[in-house]
């Protein structure tokens, strides 16, 4: 068992400028776990890249799995305070992670093409209006509103996964029902022939959650 | 931001596509910042890295000690300076600016910050 990184030098109010660590979060935790053996023994990462870090709470986790300095934790937000947040939960769990505050992965590419080992999204996915994603000024509400079909941050990253992941690489998404998981995954054949399978899913509340792993047809 | 980082991050103004990288280091404010050696790491991410990049970097903030050809037989001095160099070399304040469009990323708190307003994406 991995514990949980610990959050204890976070304090409500940092709550109200980043995303609180929930059930989806702790999803996202237990599917790298399953797959900490792979990870470490396999895929032997040199560069694994989180996407909308949050607290760090996720990548912390994998860099425990991975071990300290064993390969380079890259996390991205486009909230800076995640940013910030997420150096000092690495740090305060002793990993060391490397943030950048940026939309997606802006600024990586094309330098990191093809260079991602291990690559995690836990992204907004609420089902919401296409207004209340692009007219809020809500930091937090920004952390889960996913737009029509809580897809259009989703439907933004998913062509950027074929040109980030290394022939090694996996990439982990985090979706619910409502997102059609199916539909994600032919699109990720039919576009990028990447492979995919269900690798958790959880209720919680009424929320389906689900861990999507996708790879490459040349693994 | 490690000197690793810096070497992953490049210009993404919209149009800006060619010598946009590395971004040019200004009024930067270092930190050392010790972590664990680990020399097999080390080895996996020089394929990773743009050497060149490198070297003109760490000229920018006047460390000297990268030669300008990746030696063939990589010894544990060399590492060693190495890790130094990209692992535990924190920019904390300061700039990066595009060679290529003159673009200024801020760099606060150790954090590189990439966003760009809506009329330069
Ligand atoms: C559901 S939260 C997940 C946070 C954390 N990874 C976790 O699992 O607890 C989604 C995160 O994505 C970030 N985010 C939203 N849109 C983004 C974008 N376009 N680029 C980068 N990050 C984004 C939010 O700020 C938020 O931190
Ligand atoms: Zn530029």
């Amino acid at each position: 068992m991995i514990p949980t990184p610990n959050l204890d030098h976070l304090s409500p109010g940092d709550y109200e400028l980043v995303y609180e660590p929930a059930e989806d979060t702790f999803l996202l935790l237990d599917a790298l776990e399953k797959d900490a053996e792979f990870l470490r023994n396999e895929i032997k990462p040199c560069i694994c890249l989180e996407i909308g870090s949050g607290t760090g709470c996720v990548s912390t986790f994998l860099g425990k799995i991975l071990g300290d300095g064993t390969a380079l934790l890259i996390c991205t937000d486009i909230n800076p305070y995640a940013s910030a947040i997420t150096n000092k939960t690495g740090y305060h769990n002793s990993i060391q992670l490397d943030s950048i505050t940026t939309n997606l992965v802006n600024g990586l590419l094309p330098r990191l093409y093809h260079s991602i080992d291990i690559l995690c999204f836990n992204p907004p996915y609420v089902v919401t209006t296409s207004d209340d994603l692009y007219l809020s000024k809500s930091i937090i509400e920004k952390a889960w509103a996913g737009g029509i079909d809580g897809r259009e941050i989703i439907d933004k990253m998913l062509p950027l996964v074929d040109k980030l992941l290394s022939d090694k690489g996996v990439f982990y998404l985090l979706l619910i029902n409502e997102n059609k998981p199916n539909e994600v995954c032919e699109i990720m054949k039919n576009n990028y022939h990447l492979q995919s399978e269900v690798l958790l899913s959880r209720l919680a509340g009424r929320e389906k959650q689900l861990i999507l792993k996708f790879w490459r047809n040349t693994r | 931001m490690r000197l690793v980082t810096h070497n992953m991050l490049q210009c993404h103004v919209k149009g800006c596509n060619s010598n946009n990288f590395p971004l040019q280091l200004s009024d930067v404010e270092i930190e050392i910042q010790e972590t664990d050696f680990n020399p097999k790491f080390l080895r996996n991410m020089l394929s990773k890295l743009e050497w060149n990049a490198l070297v003109k970097t760490a000229l920018e903030i006047n460390i000297t000690t990268l030669p300008n050809v990746l030696p063939n037989d990589l010894d544990e001095e060399f590492l060693k300076m190495l890790h130094r160099v990209l692992l535990e070399t924190h920019i904390k304040q300061g700039q990066m600016i595009c060679p290529n469009c003159n673009h200024t990323y801020p760099i606060k708190d150790g954090i590189p910050n990439m966003l760009l307003s809506e009329t330069e994406t």
